[in-house]
């Protein structure tokens, strides 16, 4: 409604939703050996593939509309995700029926990023902030820009 | 829009140690009175969650930021090995003079860990329990 520019960071509010997609994959790289693809990518090398019921969080960032009291409409968000992830990746076999996979190993990592891709020009009110992707409780992988992140890296 | 994009990957471990909050600079009732059971002379014990961070660059050719096959290893080595079935006061030497409350074992912890090559260590956040956290960047 008003005037936005940068929000500030004492105004901002995150914004999460949680979706799920079980979808199959397998890790390997066609310029390796196949010993070497064994040895660097394991069990997740077995060429039949394996699956994982993925979940992934998406967070917005924005300061509330002081209208709707809202940073976006979290059924908007709801149906972004279903269109975009849900049914692009559920049930799929990542390396093989996914376009934007295509030529990339599926991992935690570059599955997010292409999840920010896909979602970043979508997101009409507030900003993507974060995608994390979870592989399994144990392991799992954050994206996120890489100017609005903590850590200067390498 | 869409500037460069940082990725850190997470990975959750578990250790079961025990420990005893307790300061010899303090007086046995001021003990009492600033950790209460947390103070009892023969220690007690958790179920720790350890969320080890780790970001950089993605290797194009593993599609990685740190390969799970080299952090796992290397975690269990370097922390779980160490700390696992411990008691944290009399068994893991830093811990002579200084109180193992969670805050100090993350900093421990982060110490530990941040040698890791194949990657750069950004955070460490253990669970001391499923109610409290604590979380050490560096």
């Amino acid at each position: 409604m008003e005037g936005k520019g940068v929000p500030g960071e004492d105004a901002m509010i995150r914004v999460t939703r949680k979706v799920e997609f079980s979808a199959a994959h397998y890790y390997h790289n066609p310029d390796f050996s196949p010993e070497e693809n064994r040895r660097v990518f394991g069990k997740c090398n077995n060429p039949h593939g394996h699956g994982h019921n993925y979940v992934l969080e998406v967070t917005v960032a924005g300061e509330p509309d002081p209208a709707t009291g809202m940073v976006l409409d979290l059924k908007e968000l709801k149906d972004i995700l279903q269109r975009e992830i849900v049914d692009r990746m559920d049930h799929r076999h990542l390396n093989h029926e996914v376009p934007e996979l295509a030529g990339k190993i599926p991992t935690c990592e570059n599955i997010a990023a292409v999840i920010w891709n896909l979602l970043a020009p979508k997101i009409m009110q507030g900003r993507l902030d974060r995608v994390r992707l979870y592989e399994s409780p144990d392991l799992f992988a954050d994206c996120t820009a890489e100017s609005n992140g903590t850590g200067a890296r390498a | 829009m869409n500037g460069p994009l940082k990725l850190s990957l997470t990975r959750r471990y578990r250790f079961s140690a025990s420990h005893r909050l307790h300061s010899p600079n303090f007086s046995e009732a001021e003990n009492q009175r600033l950790y209460g059971k947390c103070s009892n002379p023969y220690g007690h014990g958790h179920n720790y969650v350890l969320e080890v961070t780790v970001t950089g660059p993605v290797d194009p050719a593993t599609g990685m930021v740190a390969n799970v096959g080299e952090l796992d290893p290397f975690v269990e080595r370097e922390i779980v090995e160490a700390f696992d079935h411990k008691y944290l006061n009399e068994e893991i030497p830093e811990f002579g003079a200084c109180v193992p409350t969670t805050e100090n074992v993350c900093r421990e912890v982060y110490r530990r860990l941040k040698t890791f090559p194949a990657a750069r260590l950004e955070r460490v956040r253990i669970e001391e329990t499923s109610k409290n956290s604590f979380e050490f960047a560096g």
